[in-house]
């Protein structure tokens, strides 16, 4: 009896990477599933956030992909790793802030030093040609697999019909016949696919998932990392990014005021961290402040959250400010009017 | 038995399942591991992932605003 081949697919959760594991699998391949954590995935962070999304499946597509198919997923945090990726990608980015080919070419090379260090055989993704504008393209293909180190250990199932042969099809692990032809940017073929393999259940498919392709969260991250004076980031930034209102009064600090109450609670999981405010005689966000506030700042920033409390129309508000010694005092302001805030200092 | 708490507070899923995960790595068979979180998700992820893995759910419960998840380690065979 021949030896049973393994590999691993790279699981995002959508449809495509549900689709081309499947294949594999009805080849008699046993397949395990890797996910990769970057920070910036859209996965579940902001519903679990915002009070208004809490009624919203907290479903993570990757886990539940892997649950339909029966394999196993390892989830695999490359945060440290992918700020190389981010701040400085070899082929540039997208529209946004998005890497997507340095991306997708730092996430096959990951795949396949997990590959060799378990003893699988090969790597599968749900690339598709012609399906992403800057990653899924016939020029890019051969990139990411010679980039990656993979080289000919990737197979792309949805669309291996139309690359040079792989090694799993050379050694006959796996029959091309049964592979496809897909290319293009209409997702008909995969929604055709999944409706002959009985798939009814899966995430809306393209786009959507990473938080660099969204324009507001490309301005707060240029604008964080030209106040910082250069290219950096901490785990703590990119998740504050994804909440609150932002405002930047002067180079040195920003305003981060919740926009509700689940973002305020959230928040609050920072108040250790950063010096913050809280509106004392009224009902009010809860706001952070990023950055270096003298005495004079304070009494801006607290006028500028007063603004945003039910108290926005008093002549008076008391906010509470607390110190990153944990300090508290009161103060006592006159909320701003709407037109007094420039419309430079919302981000 | 062997129990190990995991402290998930403030971490966003996908966070809490990789703590998990990495606990459970290198823990022998039978031992438990007990995540405290604050994201609701975890309700769901971590007994997923469980699940998806071949491990055991011994127990979900809420305790005053955080989400305890109990998972009992069970390796499975390497095919």
């Amino acid at each position: 009896m021949s030896e049973q081949r393994k590999a691993v697919a790279l699981i995002s959760g959508g449809l495509d990477s549900l689709l081309a594991a499947h294949v594999i699998q009805a080849q008699g391949i046993h397949v395990e599933g890797i996910n990769f954590f970057t920070g910036f995935c859209v996965e579940g962070h902001t519903h679990a956030i915002r009070k208004r999304d809490q009624k919203k499946e907290k479903r993570n597509n990757a886990l539940h992909v892997a649950e339909q198919l029966g394999i196993k997923l390892h989830i695999v945090d490359i945060v440290e790793g992918y700020k190389q990726i981010l701040t400085h990608p070899k082929h540039g980015y997208g529209a946004n802030l998005n890497p997507c080919l340095d991306c997708k070419i730092f996430m096959v090379r990951k795949a396949h030093e997990w590959i060799r260090a378990k003893g699988f055989d090969f790597i599968i993704t749900g690339e598709v040609i012609g399906q992403r504008p800057m990653s899924q393209r016939k020029e890019t293909m051969p990139i990411v697999s010679g980039e990656s180190g993979a080289n000919d250990l990737l197979l792309r199932p949805l669309c291996a019909k139309n690359l040079p042969l792989t090694l799993p099809e050379r050694e006959g692990w796996v029959d091309r016949d049964r592979l496809y032809d897909f290319s293009g940017r209409s997702r008909k073929p995969q929604m055709a696919l999944a409706a002959d393999l009985g798939i009814e259940d899966y995430a809306q498919p393209a786009g959507g998932c990473c938080f660099l392709t969204d324009e507001r969260y490309a301005v707060k991250l240029t604008d964080l990392w030209r106040a910082r004076g250069s290219k950096q980031y901490e785990m703590d930034d990119i998740m504050l990014l994804k909440v609150g209102r932002h405002l930047r009064p002067a180079g040195r600090y920003k305003v981060i005021i919740a926009r509700e109450e689940g973002e305020g609670k959230f928040m609050q999981g920072y108040r250790r961290q950063y010096p913050h405010l809280e509106t004392v005689s009224h009902g009010g966000p809860f706001a952070l402040i990023d950055g270096v506030v003298d005495e004079a700042d304070v009494e801006l920033v607290a006028r500028l959250v007063a603004r945003y409390s039910q108290g926005r129309h008093a002549d008076e508000v008391e906010m509470a400010f607390t110190d990153l010694a944990g300090q508290t005092r009161s103060l006592r302001v006159r909320p701003m009017r709407p037109e007094q805030i420039p419309q430079e200092w919302l981000i | 038995m062997n129990r190990h708490v995991i402290d998930c507070r403030r971490l966003l899923c996908p966070m809490p399942v990789i703590r998990v995960q990495n606990a459970v790595a290198s823990l022998p068979d039978g031992s438990r591991v007990e995540a405290v979180c604050t994201d609701p998700g975890a309700l769901n992820d971590i007994p997923a992932w469980s699940r998806i893995n071949g491990h055991r759910l011994i127990e979900t419960r809420t305790d005053d605003g955080e989400y305890i998840i109990v998972v009992e380690v069970v390796h499975g065979e390497s095919p």
